[in-house]
């Protein structure tokens, strides 16, 4: 049996990791909450009785249909998957349903060199809505940790899901996500992707497929890069039905490391329009930045376009905003942060401020 | 306030300013004339202290201290403004954002976006997707807020429609009028002289200042006879 408060299911040492992730844990601001760390499930809860929320193998075990999602996005798309998983969430919000305040999952790592492996199951059925806020953090004594997380979210017709997924590690652990999203008719799925802490590695290129009409995919990311650090990431959608849309836009700064910025939007249909953009800002001599925008189609009723600008941060820019009385440094800082402008993420408004709270914290000790 | 004693300032290893002696009193409103490509934006950016601008000879005084070496920003803080004719654009980074730096009372920050049209264009990103005349009247509220003692208008009137201009030479009018500062103002359409009312003009060609006299007098013979004319003129008082 768990205990009663989030709060009281970890050691007090870890609050502040686990908030840098977007974590609630009065969870006074959330709807449902979801605790694993390492390979144990902490905590689940729901306050509402329209959303599911419990481990993925719970919900294997207690709803037979279940089985019926695992897996089903990889089969789609003729891909392997880890069987080796131990863990992870499913969350399943009711037909019609809308939950107004967030929901919230963490997957966190404690123990030196573990190797956490999850698989999460997200169900938003016809014309629910939800907004989903996932943090991936760990302890500082966590050294040499691995996280995998394998995502399948399946968006019925109607439903809308936004999703937010906050990367706050440590600098010594690998990980690698991979999601796949699946949109039915008129569905939309929106992926705010957050990570601005030291991380060794990160490969991620989470899909999105638009299997019906008028459904829509929008992919945000923001992403910080630290000196001796990886971050391969990018986000792919492949159109499969008529009059589908989508946006992919990211923003990377490096502030030593190496970014591949990826983005691919793939058509297997006609009547599609979708944009990608990728703007990249290197501040540090050491940092590289690699923006790898990719567009294609067999079709000719299709609207892609693409938008891609790296560099240093202009003498122009700078030089303005010292003509206005700051200083070098300061004007540098202020660039970066309109750079790193949270409106770029589709977000309410509580979690807006969640996050540019968290990001000028972040910003404040990285430059 | 200000003095250029010998001023020789070259861009990019060209000189482009030639041995300029220049001075603005407190209080005064100067007015710079010349065609294209004549060293007047060369001129406000070299007093700026931009990185381009190398300086080969000569000061550049400002309140008694000489400020060659200073950087930009302490510059602005001994009481120097600029309002730039091509602003770059800043994406993130907000006009209230600015304003808010630049001054601490709120209402004075709502009353002049009102007077200056700009209360919508406060939450928007710097200069990105602002027309000609919303950067203007952008780049003057901001110099306003900032209330230097001495400001650089490099033309505040190009490419703003006849309406603003009446609205920002008034609120620029009132300001120097009000507050007392100096100003020194490229121009090149000449509408503002209808608004500000100037001690001084001055032609500058090929990098040296030329000519001086009553600006709207001198206004009036360059759109006549245009710039070479300047060079034969006798009613203007002659620089040498």
């Amino acid at each position: 049996m768990f205990k009663k408060e989030l709060a009281k299911t970890v050691d007090s040492q870890d609050y502040e990791n686990i908030a840098s992730a977007g974590m609630d844990l009065s969870e006074k601001t959330r709807s449902a909450s979801f605790l694993q760390q390492d390979n144990q499930i902490l905590f689940y809860r729901s306050l509402l009785k329209d959303v599911d929320i419990l481990s993925t193998q719970e919900a294997l075990d207690k709803f037979p249909d279940v089985k019926e999602y695992f897996g089903k996005s990889f089969g789609l798309l003729e891909r392997d998957f880890a069987r080796d998983t131990e863990g992870g969430y499913f969350i399943r919000v009711k037909k019609g349903q809308t939950v107004k305040l967030p929901i919230q999952a963490c997957l966190f790592l404690k123990r030196e060199r573990f190797k956490q492996k999850v698989h999460n199951i997200i169900i938003i059925e016809e014309a629910a809505r939800l907004y989903l806020i996932t943090g991936c953090s760990a302890s500082k004594a966590a050294n040499e940790g691995f996280h995998l997380g394998i995502s399948e979210f399946f968006v019925k017709k109607g439903g809308y899901l936004n999703f937010t997924m906050i990367h706050s590690w440590q600098k010594d652990i690998s990980v690698r996500p991979i999601s796949i999203a699946l949109l039915e008719e008129e569905a939309s799925f929106i992926s705010n992707y957050i990570c601005l802490k030291p991380v060794r590695e990160i490969v991620m290129y989470p899909t999105a497929v638009l299997l019906g009409q008028g459904s829509r995919a929008i992919f945000n990311s923001l992403i910080l890069s630290h000196p001796n650090t990886l971050q391969d990431i990018g986000s792919r959608v492949i159109f499969r039905a008529k009059n589908t849309q989508a946006e992919i836009t990211s923003r990377a700064v490096s502030l030593g490391g190496k970014v591949i910025a990826r983005g691919h939007l793939k058509t297997e249909s006609d009547d599609i329009k979708a944009h990608l953009e990728c703007r990249g800002l290197v501040i540090s001599k050491r940092g590289t930045i690699h923006a790898i925008p990719e567009l294609e189609t067999d079709f000719r009723e299709v609207n892609l376009s693409h938008e891609a600008a790296i560099g240093k941060i202009s003498k122009e820019e700078i030089e303005y905003l010292c003509s206005r009385g700051l200083s070098k440094d300061q004007a540098q800082s202020v660039i970066v942060r309109g750079f790193m402008d949270v409106n770029i993420l589709a977000l309410p408004d509580l979690l807006k401020k969640e996050i540019r709270d968290l990001e000028e914290k972040t910003l404040k000790v990285s430059l | 306030m200000l003095e250029l004693r010998n001023l020789s300032v070259e861009v990019s290893g060209k000189v482009i300013l030639k041995d300029i002696n220049f001075g603005v009193k407190k209080g005064e409103v100067m007015i710079l004339f010349g065609p294209n490509g004549s060293g007047k934006t060369t001129l406000i950016k070299t007093i700026m202290g931009f990185g381009s601008y190398n300086i080969k000879e000569g000061k550049i005084i400002f309140k008694g201290k000489n400020m060659n070496k200073l950087p930009v920003e302490k510059r602005v803080r001994l009481g120097l403004g600029i309002m730039y004719q091509h602003p770059p654009k800043i994406r993130g980074v907000k006009l209230h954002q600015l304003a808010q730096f630049l001054c601490k009372d709120k209402k004075r920050i709502e009353d002049l976006a009102n007077r200056l049209s700009l209360k919508e264009h406060l939450g928007r990103d710097l200069n990105l997707d602002f027309s000609g005349g919303e950067m203007k009247r952008s780049e003057l509220f901001q110099i306003i807020l900032q209330d230097p003692d001495l400001l650089l208008l490099d033309e505040p009137e190009s490419g703003v429609d006849i309406e603003n201009i009446s609205i920002m030479g008034g609120v620029l009018n009132d300001y120097l009028k009000e507050e007392g500062k100096s100003a020194l103002i490229i121009t090149h359409t000449g509408y503002i002289l209808d608004y500000i009312k100037a001690e001084k003009g001055w032609v500058m060609m090929d990098g040296k200042f030329w000519c001086a006299g009553e600006p709207k007098k001198m206004f009036e013979s360059i759109k006549e006879a245009g710039y070479e004319k300047c060079k034969e003129c006798d009613v203007q008082e002659r620089i040498s």
